[in-house]
């Protein structure tokens, strides 16, 4: 049986409260949006420019909702070119928010493998060997080879590195110190209010309720917040971004198949270190030819780092942490983290669909800004300063509606922010990035050869479309190096002793185990305890729901279970997987990889909590 | 019906679940990167303003304001995180993050900005805070702020305020052996340093926090300059040391695991 909300089993009376803006979601999208809506709220004089139409004589009521407990906990070491959210802050060094830097040097870095335990595919294993060969004319060093050029559409050596969470927090303190609009972290929402083919607010998250959504003692029922225009920027595994979608639908041809997850660390590195602040590296080949990878060096000795698992990767445990563990101790990398001290660490989800994920940008009542809206550009790695910059759009949009007295219908946020976001840098690369990924559903050289044809013929030349690649079944993914028999036997361990099985696979495979320190090289577990805070404030219902058991027992894989980010899903004897709220990390990895799309991610309270991220 | 005017203080600190690594600065010891930490109300000053707001909803015409002397963009970053839980007026002073602030000259500056303001009424005034803080206090502060004050009846490690049919009120204090220590007070004013309380985290309520942001921001924009300790020469700070020794042990009876934790304990 599937959980419940108690607002599902018995109708409960709610408290309404009317706004004129309701938001959902602070990042980067909503950054921008209310930077640029707040300083046009008030006129020179400081007097309100306009009214509210719902507490008349009152300003306009602007409010967004945050689900995490703070509204500096982005999970992103971010490396962009900043070109929106420099001209956000004309005249304004950006390098005063904390850990921000601009770029001093980027490095692309082919890592060859070290161990002997990668999967490469032939044409791998033949252009290591070759390299190896001539290592000493081609600059081979510390088993790595640093390209010698970078392509211009992936270069960001005119940008900016940031931390997410310092950038977020900067901007959030920025934006409330108008006192035009008010942010609420710790509230998340759980869906939005539709009728009559419209959107009239968001209603809150249920408190004082069970895990299973039963009301307890304390039961506070959660509040409708109706509103005459809805800003949904939830990212991309948000609750109201997604049941939008359902409600709606996507644009015809338009799917959301391509994801990510990005796991990370931010490290304090050694007092001797040599690397630079500003310095950024981009690394492909290690730990497996389709994980890519990335460093950057952040002010007072930090460096971000981390690595990207994506969904054409077609392993049934494609994990994340182990792998980000190999990468930090490639010996190109090593020799500069060696003796570091892990600060932070986190993981999240991305969309990477890029316009072909595009939703449906406006409706009557509502807006979509940001990441969800699939503002990422694929083929420049890039994603910030786009959702920066659509919030921006929008934020104009609304300010031209207001002045002209219209109100937030389809037509009118058509006719004023999506015509903007067509008009913009934003969408115009978008389209020449559409298809740069195309390749990838082919094989990974085909995937990188598709990337470089999109990027220096300007989308004019890549792959076709292809159905997306899906993960292969244990037996035969690991065919040509464990016995069908073996791999059985190793489920059934896991599954009996409740281990992540990635672990024993990777293992048998002849990755070595993980040298702990203590510092910089700690178990899983230890990474949720010393690389934030991971919360689960009691009184929340559990968030990640199995929907129908029947279909988790047939599942073998379990991918799910796999890429659990904060090992919150685990393997239960009665082989419907058991979630832990209080070590989910809210990647919503869980989501995209069912294959039988039977993860429900309802919006949830906590999550990991680290403002360095 | 009795009514009360009664002022929290209440500080910030960094999120006591983050690493805290003490250094020195030429304005004297600190926490590294404290502004870059995320920061919540004091725990022990919390419970301080849930009893402060249940009490001040039992009885009407009752208010709450909360005294807190911080940089003014963190507690701005606070206020969003409570400022839904309980009704009340913030009266901020704008501090420099400092995580080893004085007490003396903290209390000074609480005590000089709770007679600055101007609604107070003497003779319903309760002032509450923390008995403890959650990473840094001194124990002495609401004691030194009621003695600036000139309130004579105090209260120290309180669980429990219970207004009696007299107006009168009995206090439950902490006193050693687990047990408390059950005093009388006549009425206001008064100074109650919060232990837990016995109250949870009141839910997240919308309205009182559009409620209270209307006053909220008005009051951070205006707030005056606070204090920096003076003529204070620190010989050494300690602050709590995050520790952490994994190691996978397997077959080791309860006994042995409880004694080699406590010869860890003792020997840190």
């Amino acid at each position: 049986m599937s959980a419940s909300t108690a607002s599902s089993i018995t109708p409960v009376e709610r408290q309404e409260m009317s706004v004129d803006i309701a938001g959902v979601g602070f990042g980067p999208a909503m950054g921008g949006f209310l930077t640029t809506l707040s300083r046009r709220l008030l006129n020179e004089d400081g007097a309100p420019r306009f009214e509210s139409t719902v507490a008349p004589g009152m300003p306009l009521q602007v409010i967004c909702y945050e689900r995490a407990d703070g509204l500096g906990f982005g999970v992103s070491g971010a490396v962009t070119r900043a070109r929106g959210i420099r001209a956000s802050f004309p005249g304004i060094d950006l390098s005063q928010i904390p850990m921000a830097v601009p770029v001093k040097r980027e490095k692309l870095v082919y890592l060859l493998d070290p161990i002997g335990a990668s999967r490469r595919s032939v044409v791998f294993r033949v252009t290591d060997r070759l390299l190896r060969m001539f290592g000493r004319i081609v600059g081979l060093q510390d088993h790595a080879i640093e390209l010698p050029f970078i392509p211009k559409f992936m270069c960001k050596d005119d940008g900016m590195i940031f931390s997410l969470g310092q950038f977020n927090q900067w901007i959030s303190e920025q934006v409330t110190s108008s006192g035009v609009v008010q942010l609420w972290p710790g509230m998340p929402v759980s869906e939005p209010l539709i009728g009559n083919n419209a959107v009239c607010g968001v209603r809150l998250i249920d408190q004082g309720v069970n895990p299973d959504g039963s009301p307890t003692e304390g039961f506070v029922p959660g509040m409708d917040v109706r509103a005459a225009l809805t800003v949904v920027a939830d990212g991309p595994v948000g609750a109201i971004g997604r049941k939008i979608d359902a409600h709606f639908g996507l644009p015809h041809g338009h799917a959301q198949r391509e994801w990510a997850l990005g796991m990370k660390m931010v490290v304090e590195l050694r007092e001797d270190s040599r690397l630079e602040p500003g310095t950024v590296l981009h690394t492909i080949g290690f730990p497996e030819p389709e994980i890519f990878g990335f460093l950057y060096v952040h002010p007072e000795r930090l460096a971000s780092l981390g690595i990207f698992i994506p969904s054409w990767y077609c392993s049934p445990v494609r994990t994340a942490y182990r792998y980000l563990q190999h990468f930090m101790l490639h010996p190109y990398l090593w020799r500069y983290l060696q003796g570091g001290t892990l600060k932070s660490w986190g993981a999240k989800s991305l969309q990477e669909s890029g316009l072909r994920g595009e939703p449906f940008l406006a409706g009557n009542g509502y807006a979509r800004i940001g990441e969800g809206s699939g503002s990422t550009n694929v083929l420049a790695n890039s994603g910030v300063d786009e959702a920066w910059s659509t919030g921006v759009q929008l934020a104009e949009a609304i300010v031209e509606l207001l002045e002209n007295k219209k109100p937030f219908t389809r037509e009118n946020l058509e006719q004023s922010y999506v015509r903007r976001r067509r008009e913009s840098w934003v969408d115009k690369e978008s389209k020449a990035a559409s298809d740069a990924r195309n390749g990838f559903q082919y094989g990974v050289i085909a995937g990188l050869i598709g990337t470089v044809l999109t990027g220096f013929t300007g989308g004019a030349v890549s792959f076709g479309p292809r159905s997306r690649r899906t993960v292969k079944s244990l037996q035969s993914f690991f065919a040509s190096r464990i016995p069908v028999a073996e791999v059985r036997k190793l489920v059934e361990e896991c599954t009996k002793s409740g281990r992540a099985l990635h672990d024993r696979l990777m293992d048998r495979c002849g990755w070595p185990q993980i040298p702990f320190d203590g510092k910089l090289l700690i178990t899983h577990q230890d990474a949720l305890l010393m690389g934030g805070s991971v919360q689960a404030p009691s009184g929340y219902a559990n968030h990640a729901i199995f929907s129908r058991p029947e279909l988790c027992r047939k599942c073998e894989t379990k991918l799910c279970v796999e890429m659990c980010s904060g090992q919150a899903i685990t393997r239960s004897e009665e082989d419907v997987p058991a979630f832990d709220r209080e070590k989910c990390v809210y990647c919503g990895a869980c989501l995209w990889n069912c294959e039988h799309e039977n993860v429900e991610f309802r919006a949830g309270a906590g999550g990991l909590h680290s403002a360095l991220n | 019906m009795n009514t009360y005017h009664i002022v929290v203080c209440a500080g910030i600190v960094p999120d006591p679940l983050q690493t805290l690594e003490p250094v020195t600065t030429p304005a004297g010891p600190a926490l590294k990167n404290e502004m870059m930490l995320p920061a919540v109300l004091d725990p022990w000053s919390a419970h301080a303003l849930y009893e402060a707001s249940n009490l001040a909803a039992h009885f009407s015409g009752s208010k709450v304001w909360l005294v807190s002397a911080a940089p003014k963009a963190k507690l701005q970053q606070v206020m969003m995180n409570i400022a839904q839980k309980a009704s009340f007026e913030l009266v901020p002073v704008d501090a420099p993050a400092n995580g080893f602030a004085d007490a003396h000259s903290v209390a000074r500056t609480l005590s000089e900005t709770i007679e600055s303001i101007a609604a107070l009424d003497r003779s319903s005034l309760l002032i509450f805070g923390g008995w403890e803080s959650a990473s840094r206090g001194a124990g002495v502060t609401m004691q030194l702020v009621g003695e600036h004050l000139a309130i004579r009846d105090q209260f120290h490690g309180v669980d429990r305020l219970t207004v009696q049919p007299d107006g009168s009120f009995e206090v439950l204090e902490r006193i050693e052996g687990g047990r408390h220590l059950v005093s009388v007070c006549q009425g206001p004013p008064a100074v109650l340093g919060w232990a837990t309380g016995n109250l949870p985290e009141p839910k997240n309520n919308p309205q009182v926090g559009m409620s209270n942001m209307r006053t909220i921001m008005p009051a951070l924009q205006k707030a005056k300059a606070g204090c920096l300790p003076q003529n204070v020469r620190y010989v050494s700070v300690n602050p709590p040391k995050q520790q952490r020794l994994t190691r996978v042990i397997k077959d080791r009876s309860p006994d042995d695991i409880a004694a080699e934790l406590a010869d860890w304990i003792a020997e840190n």
